[in-house]
C-alpha cells in the first residue's frame, strides 16, 4: 500500500473523516445548527478529490487506475457514481435539517450515519472484488438500518428492524452465491473470474460441466435484487419507505438504488459477460423487469400514503432500469454500442434528480401538514405553489412526459431494448408507464384540483429551499437539454465496454 | 445547419408567453391582455409562414435545423435533431392552429377562476400543437405530442363543467387514452429508428423501403396507427372524446376539436400513408371501413343526444370519418392514385377545425347565457340572440356541406377522389351527409327557433369582445368556401408527392 493508494481512496477517506469530524464537533459546540452546514460544506472535500481523479483520468492514457491490491478501481464509471452520491448526500442532508432539529440528541450522529452510508455506496461503485463488495454493502446497510429506526416510534423501529433483518438475509444469500463462484474460480477478483470462466471449456453446455456456478450467480442476482428492490425481493421497500423518516426514504430511493445498480452493472459486465456463459442473462433480467414494473405499478395505484406509493413506484422504476440491463445483456458482442449501459446510467442520474426533487417537496409539505396522506395534499397548489409545481414536475418526470428528464430516460432505456430486439419488453414497459400516469397524476390532481383544507401557506426554510431547487433544476434542465448528463453517462459507460 | 427562425418563433412564442405570465404578471387582467397579444402575434406569424410557403417550389420550407441538439448515445448514434419545417400539408394546419389559438384566448375572456394559471396552460398547449405540426424529427414530434397532454388535462379538470368528479374523470380518461396511444407510437418510433438509423421524417420513407425492419412492417404500421387513431378518434377508440368535449371549457373544446383531433389525421398523412404506402394500400379497405363506421355510427348517435356539447362531439366523430374515407383512396385504380381524395381529406381537417370550432364557441356562449345545454330546455333563442343564431346557422350549414361554405369543398373533393377506388364505402358515407343535414337542422331548430321559453326573456345576445372570435371563424368558413383554392392549392402541393409515391407502389404491384 502506498500514498498513491490513499490518493485513489481519498474521496471515501475524506467522506468518512467528515463523518467522524461531525461527531467530534458535536461534542464541543452548543449550537447544533452548524452541523448540517459543516456537513454540506465538508462534502466539497470528497467532491474536489473526485474531480482531481477525473482530470487525472483525462490526462492519463489508461481508462482505469487500480489500487489497494487491485481491489479498488478508479474509472469514469465509479466517478460518475461518486458525483451522483455526493450530490444525493448533500440534498438529503439539506432536506433533513428541519426534521433533525426536532431531535434533542444525536443530531450529529444522524448526519454522520448518512455520510458513512454514502461512503459505503461510493466504495461499492469502485470495487472489482467480491469481498470488498460485500463489506461495502454492509457498510451501506447498517447505517441505513439505524437511520430508518431513528425516530424510535413504533413505525420507525419496525422499519429499521425490517430493513436490518431482510438486509441480513439477502447479504447471506449474496455471500453464499459469492462463495460458490469463488469455489469454482478460485479468485474473488472480477476480471480474473471472467478470465477463468472464459478459459474453461464448456462441457455439456455449461462452464465446469455443472450448473452450480450458475446457481451461485443466480444467488448473487437475488442478493443484489434485494438492494435495488426488484420483484420478487421488493417486499421490504414499501414498509421501510413508509416507516422511515422521509429524508431517509429519500436517501434510500436515490443513493441506495444507484449504488445497487452500479455494482450489478460492474459484476455482470466484468465478471460474467454473456458470451462466456451459456446462461441467457437477458431473459432473467427481462422477466424480473416485467414483473417489477407490473407489480410495482399495479399495487401503487391502491396506495393512499404518498411515501408508500413512492415505495411501489421505486419498485416499478427498478423494473424500468432492469429493461436496460436486459438490453445490455442481450446485445451480441461485436455489434456493441454503449446505448444500453449509458442509458442505464442516464436513467439513474435522471431518476436521482427527479426523486430528490419529489422527496424534497414531500418533506417540505409533510413537515408542515404532519401527514403523508395524498388526500391531505389537497389544494397545495394554492398553499405552496412552488412546492406543488416542483412535485408536479417530478410526477410528470416519473411518468416519462416531457419536458422532464424522465422522458429522455424512458426513451433511452426503451431505445436500448428495441435495439436489442426486446420489443415485447418495451411494450410491457410503455403500457406500464400508462398505468403509472394514473397514480402519479393522482397527486397532481389532489394538489391542483381539490380545495385546500386551510388557507395557511406552507413555508419552508432555506436549506429545504436549496434541496428543492437542486432537484427541480436537475429535473427540468436535463429534461430540456439532456446532452451534458448524456455525455457524462456515455463517458462513464465507456469503461464497461473496453 | 439552417435557421430561418420563423417556425421556432411560432412554436415557442406561446410557451415564452406562458412563462412570462407565470413569473412576471401578477394581475389577472394584464395576464389576459398579454395572452391575447401573444395569440395575435402568433396568428400573424402563422399567416406569414403560410403566405411565405411557396407552393410552386414545394417540398419542405422555412427549415430550422440543428443537427446536434442531442448527440448520439451509442457508436451507431441515437442523435435527435432539432428540425422544424413545413410543407404543403402542415402549412395550412399551422395557420389553423394560429387562428384557433387566438379564438380560444378570446373565447376565454369571461373566465374568472384562476385566470393566470388558465392562460399559462392554454398557451403551453398551443406550443405543443404547433410543435407537432412543424417538427420533422420523429422524436421531436413525439416530444411535442406528449407535451400537449398535461395542459389539456388541467384545462379540462380545473375549468371544465360541473360536477367536479365528472370533469376530473373526463380529464383523466382523455389523458390515459392519449398516453396509451402514444405509448405504442413510441415503440413504433424506436423500431423505425433502430431499423433505419434515423429519426428524420423526410428520410424515413426511403429508409423504410430500403431496409427490412426489426418487426414486420404491418406491426410497426399498426403500432404507430393506434396512436393516431386514438387522437382522430377512430371507433372504437373514440370513447374519451364525448366526455372530454362535454366537460372541457369552451376554449378547451374549440382547441380539442379544432386542432388536437387534426394531430391524429396529420400523423396518418405524415407517417402512416407517406412512410408505409404499401401497407396503407393493403389496409385501405380497413381504413374505409373504419371511416364508414365513424361516419354512420357518429351520425346515428348524434340523433339521440340531448346535451348540446355532446351532440357536437359526436358530430365531430362522424365528420372525422370522412377524413378516413379520403385516406382510403390511397389504394388507387389500376395503378393510378388520384391526389383528389387525399387533398379532400386534408381539406376536411382544416374546414372541420373552423366549423366545429365555431360550433363549440357558440354552444359555449349559449350555455353561459342560458345556463343549460339540455336541448329540450332550450328554444326560441333566436329572438333574443339574433347574432348568435345567424352564426350558428352559418356553422351548421357549413357543417352539413352547403355549397358556398368550406364544408362543401372538402366533402366534394373526398367523394370525387374516393368514389372510383372505394365506391361502396363512399356511397354509404355520403349517406352520412344526409344524416348530418337532418340532425344539424333539427338541432338548430330546437335551440334557436320555435316559441321562446319564458325563462329566456332577459337573455342577451353576444356582446363586446365575443364578436371577434365568432367573426374570425365565420369569415374563415365563408372565404374558404368561396375561394377554396387558397387552402386547397397548398394542401394539393403537399399531397402531390405522397400520391406519386403511392402511385409508384401501385404500379410496381401491377407489374
Amino acid at each position: 500500500m502506498s500514498v498513491y493508494d490513499l490518493y485513489l481512496l481519498a474521496p471515501e477517506i475524506s467522506l468518512a473523516a467528515l463523518a467522524a469530524v461531525l461527531v467530534l464537533v458535536d461534542l464541543v459546540v452548543r449550537n447544533k445548527t452548524v452541523l448540517p452546514i459543516l456537513a454540506v460544506l465538508g462534502l466539497a472535500v470528497p467532491l474536489v478529490f473526485s474531480l482531481m481523479l477525473w482530470f487525472d483520468l483525462s490526462s492519463a492514457d489508461s481508462m482505469q487506475m487500480h489500487g489497494m491490491f487491485d481491489t479498488l478501481v478508479v474509472d469514469r464509471f465509479s466517478l460518475f457514481f461518486k458525483f451522483l452520491l455526493i450530490a444525493a448526500a448533500g440534498v438529503v442532508i439539506l432536506s433533513s435539517t428541519d426534521y433533525v432539529q426536532k431531535f434533542a440528541r444525536f443530531q450529529a450522529e444522524y448526519y454522520a450515519l448518512v455520510l458513512f452510508a454514502t461512503t459505503g455506496m461510493m466504495l461499492l461503485a469502485s470495487t472489482t472484488e467480491l469481498i470488498t463488495i460485500y463489506i461495502s454493502l454492509e457498510l451501506t446497510a447498517l447505517p441505513i438500518a439505524a437511520l430508518a429506526a431513528f425516530m424510535r416510534d413504533t413505525r420507525s423501529t419496525e422499519s429499521g428492524m425490517k430493513f436490518l433483518i431482510l438486509s441480513a438475509i439477502s447479504s447471506a444469500i449474496l455471500l453464499y452465491g459469492m462463495v460458490i463462484v469463488y469455489g469454482f474460480t478460485g479468485t474473488t477478483s472480477l476480471p480474473e473470474i471472467a478470465d477463468i470462466i472464459a478459459s474453461m471449456e464448456l462441457s455439456g453446455g455449461t462452464p465446469f460441466g455443472s450448473n452450480a456456478l450458475l446457481f451461485g450467480i443466480v444467488l448473487m442476482i437475488a442478493g443484489f435484487g434485494f438492494k435495488v428492490a426488484s420483484v420478487p425481493f421488493q417486499m421490504w421497500a414499501p414498509d421501510v419507505y413508509e416507516g422511515s423518516p422521509t429524508p431517509v426514504t429519500q436517501f434510500l430511493s436515490v443513493a441506495s438504488k444507484a449504488a445497487g445498480f452500479a455494482v450489478i452493472l460492474r459484476v455482470f459486465y466484468i465478471a460474467f459477460p454473456a458470451d462466456s456463459l451459456s446462461l441467457d442473462w437477458s431473459a432473467t433480467f427481462a422477466i424480473l423487469s416485467a414483473l417489477s414494473m407490473t407489480i410495482g405499478n399495479l399495487v401503487a395505484i391502491r396506495q393512499n400514503n404518498i411515501k408508500r406509493m413512492m415505495g411501489y413506484s421505486t419498485v416499478a422504476h427498478a423494473g424500468y432500469i432492469l429493461v436496460g440491463l436486459a438490453a445490455v445483456a442481450a446485445r451480441t458482442p461485436g455489434a456493441e454500442s454503449s446505448i444500453g449501459p449509458a442509458g442505464v446510467l442516464f436513467y439513474l442520474g435522471g431518476f436521482a434528480a427527479t426523486n430528490l426533487a419529489a422527496f424534497s417537496a414531500i418533506i417540505a409539505i409533510s413537515n408542515r401538514i404532519n401527514s403523508d396522506q395524498i388526500d391531505d395534499y389537497a389544494g397545495m397548489a394554492r398553499r405552496a405553489p412552488i412546492l406543488a409545481a416542483v412535485l408536479t414536475l417530478s410526477m410528470i418526470s416519473l411518468t416519462g412526459i416531457p419536458p422532464a428528464v424522465g422522458f429522455w430516460a424512458k426513451i433511452y432505456l426503451f431505445g436500448a431494448a428495441v435495439e436489442a430486439n426486446l420489443e415485447w419488453l418495451v411494450v410491457i414497459g410503455v403500457v406500464n408507464s400508462v398505468i403509472s400516469a394514473y397514480y402519479y397524476l393522482r397527486v397532481v390532481k389532489a394538489m391542483f384540483l381539490s380545495d385546500p383544507t386551510s388557507d395557511e401557506p406552507v413555508s419552508f426554510a432555506l436549506p429545504m429551499q436549496l434541496a428543492v431547487a437542486i432537484g427541480f433544476i436537475g429535473t427540468l434542465i436535463f429534461g430540456i437539454y439532456p446532452t451534458p448528463l448524456l455525455n457524462f453517462a456515455r463517458a462513464a459507460a465507456g469503461v464497461l465496454l473496453s | 445547419m439552417e435557421f430561418t427562425g420563423l417556425l421556432t418563433a411560432i412554436v415557442f412564442l406561446p410557451l415564452a408567453g406562458a412563462v412570462v405570465i407565470a413569473i412576471a404578471l401578477r394581475n389577472y387582467a394584464h395576464a389576459r391582455i398579454f395572452a391575447a397579444a401573444i395569440a395575435v402575434v402568433d396568428f400573424i406569424l402563422a399567416i406569414i409562414a403560410f403566405a411565405a410557403y411557396d407552393t410552386g417550389a414545394g417540398g419542405i420550407q422555412l427549415v430550422d435545423h440543428f443537427s446536434n441538439w442531442i448527440p448520439g448515445l451509442g457508436d451507431d448514434g441515437f442523435a435527435v435533431q432539432y428540425l422544424l419545417g413545413i410543407d404543403g400539408l402542415s402549412a395550412p394546419l399551422v395557420l389553423l392552429t394560429g387562428l384557433l389559438g387566438l379564438v380560444a384566448v378570446l373565447a376565454s375572456w369571461h373566465i374568472q377562476l384562476r385566470v393566470r394559471e388558465y392562460f399559462i396552460w392554454l398557451l403551453a398547449l398551443q406550443t405543443g400543437v404547433m410543435g407537432v405540426f412543424t417538427s420533422l424529427d420523429f422524436l421531436l414530434f413525439f416530444l411535442f405530442w406528449e407535451l400537449e397532454l398535461i395542459p389539456m388535462f388541467f384545462l379540462i379538470a380545473i375549468w371544465g363543467s360541473d360536477p367536479k368528479s365528472k370533469r376530473e374523470y373526463s380529464a383523466m380518461k382523455f389523458l390515459i387514452f392519449t398516453i396509451l396511444g402514444s405509448a405504442f407510437m413510441l415503440v413504433g418510433i424506436l423500431v423505425l429508428f433502430f431499423s433505419t438509423g434515423t429519426f428524420d421524417m423526410t428520410k424515413l420513407p426511403d429508409g423504410i423501403q430500403a431496409t427490412s425492419l426489426l418487426l414486420p412492417k404491418v406491426v410497426v404500421f399498426a403500432l404507430l396507427f393506434v396512436g393516431f387513431a386514438v387522437k382522430l378518434p377512430l371507433w372504437p377508440l373514440h370513447t374519451w372524446l364525448p366526455d372530454a368535449h362535454t366537460d372541457a371549457p369552451t376554449a378547451g373544446s374549440v382547441i380539442l376539436a379544432g386542432v388536437l383531433l387534426k394531430m391524429g389525421g396529420y400523423g396518418m398523412f405524415r407517417v402512416s400513408v407517406s412512410m408505409f404506402p404499401d401497407v396503407a394500400q393493403d389496409a385501405a379497405w380497413l381504413l374505409a371501413a373504419a371511416g364508414v363506421i365513424n361516419v354512420i355510427y357518429g351520425a346515428i348517435v348524434v340523433m339521440r343526444q340531448t346535451d348540446l356539447k355532446r351532440l357536437i362531439a359526436f358530430s365531430s366523430i362522424s365528420h372525422m370519418g370522412f377524413v378516413m374515407i379520403g385516406l382510403a383512396s390511397v389504394v388507387g385504380v389500376d395503378g393510378v392514385v388520384s391526389p383528389l381524395g387525399l387533398t379532400g381529406a386534408a381539406m376536411q381537417m382544416f374546414t372541420h377545425g373552423t366549423i366545429t370550432g365555431l360550433l363549440f364557441l357558440l354552444v359555449g356562449m349559449v350555455y353561459d347565457k342560458a345556463h343549460t345545454r339540455y336541448i329540450p330546455d332550450l328554444g326560441g333563442l333566436a329572438k333574443r340572440m339574433p347574432f348568435a343564431a345567424v352564426a350558428l346557422l352559418v356553422a351548421g350549414l357549413a357543417s352539413l356541406g352547403l355549397p358556398g361554405t368550406s364544408g362543401f369543398v372538402a366533402e366534394l373533393l373526398i367523394f370525387l377522389g374516393a368514389f372510383k377506388p372505394m365506391a361502396v364505402p363512399t356511397a354509404i358515407a355520403a349517406f352520412g351527409v344526409v344524416l348530418a343535414a337532418g340532425y344539424i337542422l333539427w338541432t338548430i331548430q330546437r335551440v334557436m327557433f320555435g316559441p321562446i321559453k319564458e325563462r329566456f326573456a332577459d337573455i342577451t345576445d353576444v356582446s363586446g369582445i365575443q364578436y371577434v372570435p365568432i367573426a374570425l371563424l365565420v369569415i374563415a368558413i365563408i372565404v374558404v368556401g368561396i375561394f377554396p383554392s387558397i387552402i386547397s392549392d397548398v394542401f394539393a402541393s403537399g399531397v402531390e408527392p405522397i400520391a406519386q409515391s403511392l402511385e409508384q407502389v401501385a404500379q410496381a404491384r401491377l407489374r
